[in-house]
């Protein structure tokens, strides 16, 4: 291959400056490299969110550059915090909002399952209305298991195929050996 | 003036309709017929120098009579001491006059007493729900309300639990390939012809794909 | 939802939040505008509404502290320690000396971290990122403090109804001297930053007056209420725990706008210093929990080999701590202001009411009177002044 490049071209010792990949690890190794948070914080997680983005923890290092309030802008919503009812019209509003392709965390107990808040008014996880990719338990999260989260995300967009499945309109993404099931990370 | 002073002031003034309670912990408190609150809160107000109302709160005792209590914390910067003033509601005329008139805090309290409880305020300039959403149709802090709460219709939009399966049950992730008619669907606007885009928006079959 | 303000004339209805990057928690505002002039406001509250008072109605005291942590969540032990408190008020139980100091410890430790966090999300919004990070990394030096401590570095429940959870870890006295003493550089930095910057001081001076007047009658309480020259705090007007032994100031403003709010804030985190040091210094040696087997749980020691405490420690479980029937109220100096809780017990280990006298909930009140008549974009200046928290407004 490098050879016909050299042929064709005219050029020669390019070996070393061109990749050949697939099309679909190229665009899962930009995706997943800059793939920009939308904070959805709610409560008490949000702080350990902001713990994660600051200096110490900083989720910057791994291509969340910044935290896109706007969800045109963002790529993966944490929904870190306890989602009640009156508040859930809203998040699903701005989940909507976001362009394809996006992911969701759910950061910390409440939004996983409701956590310890088994009232009237909150929302038992949010996956009743939103389709969370990543799981992170605890109460709140350490911001490394927020990471650990985050590199979750980044290994399931390694995985996806997206390119792979506009060939054969029969096949789905679904199919397309995607990792299975809620991958949940531990908290503390 | 101090709490005791206090407490004979408005019995000075209101004569029976004020009854002491007992002291518990170092705390004073009174008890009075709901007519007479915005009259003893005036009084506290102007000649007791109570500037402040720390706290009013809807109380639900399930089984006496009056069934509901507004509890009312005063505060006086001045003397440093504080005042309870306790009133009964009963449950089947819910109302009490609005003391938002003396302390302008006592807005949002009452609007949440109103929430929580379902009391009334006569006088309230703006008595409407504060935490739940407008058109929850119970009173949460109600003894009879259980904690899991009562099926309610939901606010504005789309968290029908059950209607949406748990998304990992479903078979993730959720990402949609490039071009696919769900994009289409979920941004309208990204459709060529006018015509696409209705098609888009109005297709029954929103849930078929993400 | 369904409610909706009409709007005067030809002015506009626009709506902040609930999500939104400078409504610090899922506030919602709606404003009606004359061009760029807020000419009326409402704010709409109750997105992070979670039940914990109808909650409480249904958990035994020792259960319900958890969710005293989740109320003001950049200061957890603050609320803590005002929870104890208060079920110790109404029990009539006295914790000994040493866990007094450690609770006032924890407070001031708490009220620098959620100053510091108020004031760095306060710049960040107005537009300093860099004090931002400045505080977090003050903060993150306080939640190591509190992970050696307890634990966990943040929602920590570290304290107990009659005591603590554990005794101080060896660790912890020497890491807050350390911390202490690195704190005024970092002070410093944000004070250079901030105070006399022009940008900031434009934002901030003379934006959102509120008169005393006006935050006696509004219920204001806390750094909001010193600021605009009311001289009250908790911690001197009706000392608990033990605080009568510490001398501190408390700074006042005098005009009352956004810009004293921003320096009564600092200048408490000057203060809270002065004050833990005084604790660690006078720290008294003892037991660290009130020996009452009905109280607090006996050792585990203890439980294993004799009966009453086997008995105390069951009871205590399953029911809970019997309180005697009767109603108070505790109020403490939180960071954000009075926090209250009012409890009315019928007797037994589960209150019959607690009400929780949430100073953000209060003072997110005279928003509706302090922002009149600014701009849209002082807005944040004021919403960040403010400093409060939903998950304490809302409960």
């Amino acid at each position: 291959m490098t050879r016909k490049i050299e042929e064709t071209y005219g050029l020669k010792g390019l070996e070393h400056e061109v990749i050949v990949t697939r099309v679909d690890a190229a665009v899962n190794w930009i995706r997943k490299n800059s793939c920009w948070p939308q904070p959805m914080g709610l409560a008490c997680c949000a702080i350990e969110m902001m713990a994660a983005g600051a200096a110490r923890f900083d989720i910057a290092r791994f291509g969340a550059e910044v935290m896109r309030f706007s969800p045109r802008q963002a790529d993966c919503m944490i929904v870190a915090g306890t989602c009640v009812y009156k508040m859930a019209g809203v998040v699903k509003r701005v989940w909507d909002q976001m362009p394809e392709p996006k992911w969701c965390i759910a950061m910390g107990a409440c939004a996983s399952t409701g956590g310890m808040y088994r009232s009237y008014s909150v929302v038992q996880g949010v996956d009743h209305f939103l389709p969370v990719d990543v799981y992170i338990s605890g109460c709140p999260p350490r911001p490394e298991a927020l990471l650990e989260g985050f590199m979750a995300i980044q290994r399931k967009i390694d995985h996806s195929k997206g390119f792979a499945a506009l060939k054969s309109p029969a096949s789905t993404p679904l199919d397309a050996g995607a990792l299975e099931g809620p991958i949940i990370i531990r908290g503390e | 003036m101090n709490t005791p002073d206090a407490i004979s002031l408005l019995k000075a003034r209101l004569g029976d309709a004020i009854t002491e309670t007992p002291v518990f912990r170092g705390e004073s408190g009174v008890s009075l017929p709901r007519e007479r609150i915005v009259e003893a809160c005036r009084l506290l107000k102007e000649e007791g120098r109570f500037d402040m109302l720390t706290d009013l709160s809807g109380v639900d005792n399930a089984d006496t009579v009056p069934r509901f209590e507004v509890h009312y914390l005063v505060y006086s910067f001045a003397d440093r001491c504080r005042l309870r003033l306790v009133v009964g509601i009963p449950e089947d005329d819910p109302v009490v006059d609005s003391v938002s008139g003396i302390w302008a805090t006592a807005n949002w309290h009452e609007r949440e007493a109103y929430d929580m409880f379902g009391l009334r305020f006569n006088g309230h300039p703006d008595l409407r729900r504060i935490l739940m959403w407008d058109g929850y149709p119970h009173h949460p802090l109600r003894k009879d309300f259980p904690v899991a709460g009562l099926p309610a219709e939901l606010p504005m939009t789309a968290v029908e639990a059950g209607t949406a399966e748990s998304a990992p049950m479903a078979g993730g992730p959720f990402v949609a390939a490039i071009g696919t008619p769900s994009s289409t669907r979920r941004e309208p606007r990204a459709c060529d012809t006018v015509a696409e885009r209705d098609r888009a928006v109005t297709d029954p079959n929103r849930r078929e794909e993400i | 939802m369904t409610w909706s303000p009409q709007a005067e004339g030809d002015r506009m209805i626009i709506n902040l939040g609930p999500q939104h990057p400078s409504t610090h928690g899922v506030l919602r505002v709606i404003l009606e505008l004359d061009g760029e002039e807020i000419t009326r406001l409402w704010p709409d509250i109750g997105y992070l509404h979670r039940g914990d008072e109808k909650i409480a109605e249904n958990m035994t005291y020792q259960q319900f502290l958890p969710y005293t942590d989740r109320l003001d969540y950049l200061a957890p032990l603050a609320n803590n320690v005002a929870y104890a408190y208060a079920v110790e008020k109404l029990l009539g139980v006295e914790v000994p000396p040493r866990c007094h100091v450690i609770r006032v410890i924890c407070c001031e430790l708490s009220r620098i971290a959620s100053h510091l966090l108020g004031l760095g999300c306060y710049a960040m919004d107005v537009g300093a990122m860099t004090v931002f990070l400045y505080c977090m990394r003050e903060r993150e030096k306080i939640m190591d403090l509190f992970e050696t401590l307890s634990g966990a570095r943040f929602t920590s429940s570290y304290i107990r109804i009659g005591g603590l959870a554990n005794d101080l870890t060896p660790e912890f006295v020497p890491g807050v001297r350390a911390f202490l003493a690195e704190l005024p550089a970092g002070v410093a930095e944000i004070d250079g930053l901030l105070t006399r910057n022009r940008i900031f001081v434009d934002r901030t001076r003379d934006i959102a007056v509120l008169s005393r007047e006006q935050a006696i009658d509004l219920g204001v309480t806390g750094p909001n209420l010193r600021a605009s020259g009311v001289d009250w705090d908790l911690r001197r007007a009706h000392p608990y725990s033990a605080y009568p032994d510490f001398e501190f100031e408390v700074p006042l403003g005098s005009v009352g706008d956004c810009y004293d709010r921003f320096l009564v804030r600092l200048e408490e985190v000057r203060q809270s210093r002065s004050i833990v040091l005084q604790a660690l210094d006078r720290l008294p040696a003892g037991p660290w929990y009130v020996d009452d087997g009905k109280v607090f749980l006996p050792p585990k020691t203890d439980v294993l080999t004799r009966m009453e405490p086997l008995i105390h420690q069951f009871m205590l479980i399953t029911e809970g701590i019997n309180a005697p029937p009767g109603e108070i109220y505790f109020s403490a100096e939180n960071p954000k202001g009075e926090l209250g809780f009012m409890i009315i017990s019928r007797g037994g280990g589960v209150p019959h009411r607690l009400k929780i006298r949430s100073p953000s909930f209060v003072n997110l009140q005279a928003l509706s009177v302090m922002a009149v008549g600014h701009l849209l974009s002082d807005m944040t200046a004021i919403l960040g002044s403010l400093d409060f928290v939903m998950g304490e407004c809302d409960r």
